[in-house]
């Protein structure tokens, strides 16, 4: 197919999808109540700058919530989860009880699911009274839960591409004279980093995404604003205006990883 | 007689209840080059590794000018540095530049400052005709160019012996003979080099000592005048002719 035949050709197929969704909201029986409950315009602007007369909070205020929840998260994490995999690889005897701990670790928080975690450290770190530790704000008290599951996950990925560098490249740099840390900081670790890029970004994906669920500790974010509204003015476009902005967040990220792997396919493809 | 450089005693290697080297004794000397030859799978591989740590022996010493490398006060990544190792499969680093491969080894393992190994680096790709190569990544290399490079890189560590495994075996045809090239201006030039491989005329006409591994066990060593013209042993010879 020519250039020019495939633009028109997929502009056709676009257009029809779109025109098929609109046209089930508008010929659907409960067609308007949904565009009416999801959709409406003004009550999606109202969420979406809040109304402190009313007590509605700014669904985009709340996003900012999120956003730096899952910032220092993802940096928690890439730390925490470099250094459970470092562990867990490590062949010292010293590190042994280490190992061990790290492993158990792993299983145990790919395990539990992350809202009983989110419960555990926001209800009951503040029970135990320790002070400035157990005087956080639930926002707080989420990134801590999140970092705890998501470096489970985290430390396993980096795992997996430490595993996938080939083994006559630790040979090589051994052979070298080069030590065991030097080896994994300059040669093994540079390569793990580039094949782990696609699934770690993944699971920052959802980690963005499970920020959401620090609502149950009462923290006002993107989500809690929203149902706020929706329960205040029965209206749910609130929700609607709250999928639109985490989109915001995630579409440049899956975009942006998208990138990183295609420029990396190419430069290889191009030394071929 | 010239200084004794490796010294590997009566060593033995064993994968599960699989021996994959039994007894194996072997000597090298001060600029002496000696090829192992054998199948795929007689232990060549497993004794290059053992000679360099890579691999622990099950028993046995191996000495590297006389220290027992058993030891179990023994540094291994001191000792690994005065021994170069290149492989069949170049195992070159794909994420730095022909001229970091090459300066890797001196500047984090010998801690040398960064131009003078840049300035020795550049000097060894000079040497083999890659010095306008030296920023690519070794992918954009041929096969031939790419195993030079890790042979100049082993170089650059200023080894005391290099030991090379099969080096030629995972490349095309026509470059062989660049890296056999090079291997032979090393040998003139003095390496002490302890070589696994099935290039049978090259070890004719490189190598001091020939020895013969077979299953683990090392049938016979000697001149290759010797083992090419006239081997003691049956195996020896069986081999030989089926090359």
């Amino acid at each position: 197919m020519s250039g020019r035949r495939a633009i028109v050709a997929s502009a056709l197929s676009s257009i029809a999808l779109l025109g098929g969704i609109v046209a089930i909201l508008y010929l659907a029986p409960g067609g308007a109540v949904v565009r009416n409950a999801f959709f409406d315009p003004h009550s999606m602007w109202q969420a979406f700058v809040g109304d402190p007369s009313k007590g509605l909070s700014s669904v985009a205020k709340g996003l900012l919530t999120n956003a730096w929840m899952f910032i220092a998260a993802e940096a928690l994490v890439l730390i925490f989860g470099l250094l459970l995999a470092w562990v867990r690889l490590s062949h010292s005897p010293v590190l042994f009880p280490f190992r061990v701990l790290s492993t158990m670790y792993t299983d145990i928080f790919r395990g539990i699911p992350i809202l009983l975690v989110i419960f555990v450290v926001g209800f009951g770190v503040p029970a135990l009274q320790l002070g400035t530790i157990s005087n956080q704000s639930p926002a707080v008290y989420g990134v801590a839960a999140l970092t705890i599951t998501y470096s489970a996950y985290v430390a396993e990925v980096f795992r997996a591409g430490i595993y996938a560098v080939p083994q006559g490249q630790l040979m090589a740099a051994r052979s070298l004279g080069l030590n065991h840390p030097t080896t994994m900081r300059r040669v093994i670790l540079p390569q793990a980093v580039r094949t782990v890029i696609p699934p770690l970004l993944n699971d920052f994906i959802s980690l963005q995404k499970d920020t959401a669920l620090v609502s149950t500790l009462g923290a006002i974010e993107a989500t809690r604003a929203a149902q706020i509204y929706a329960s205040t003015e029965f209206n749910f476009s609130s929700y609607t205006v709250a999928s639109l902005l985490f989109l915001a967040l995630t579409i440049p990220l899956t975009r942006f990883t998208d990138r990183l792997i295609a420029k990396d396919r190419a430069k290889r493809l191009a030394s071929a | 007689m010239s200084t004794t450089v490796l010294s590997i005693e009566n060593i033995t290697k064993r994968f599960g209840d699989q021996e994959v080297l039994q007894g194996v004794s072997l000597e090298l000397h001060s600029n002496e080059v000696v090829a192992l030859i054998g199948h795929s799978g007689s232990g060549k591989s497993t004794l290059l590794r053992c000679a360099n740590l890579l691999e622990p022996v099950s028993s046995g010493t191996i000495s590297l000018f006389g220290q027992a490398l058993q030891d179990p006060s023994i540094d291994e990544d001191a000792v690994r540095r005065h021994i170069g190792m290149v492989f069949q499969s170049f195992n070159l680093f794909p994420h730095l530049s022909v001229l970091d491969n090459v300066m890797l080894g001196p500047v984090y393992s010998l801690k040398e400052s960064k131009d003078s190994a840049r300035q020795r680096a550049l000097e060894l790709l000079e040497r083999i005709g890659l010095a306008s190569r030296a920023e690519e990544f070794p992918d954009r290399l041929s096969g031939g160019q790419q195993q030079r490079v890790a042979i100049v890189r082993s170089l650059a560590m200023r080894p005391a012996l290099l030991l090379l495994d099969e080096v030629t075996s995972a490349l095309d045809p026509t470059l062989v003979g660049e890296v056999l090239d090079l291997l032979r201006e090393l040998a003139t030039a003095g390496t002490t080099m302890l070589i696994a491989t099935h290039e049978m005329a090259f070890a004719r006409e490189v190598a001091h000592q020939v020895a013969f591994l077979d299953d683990g066990i090392l049938i016979e060593k000697g001149t290759p005048e010797k083992i090419f013209t006239n081997p003691a042993q049956e195996s020896t010879r069986k081999f030989l002719e089926r090359i």
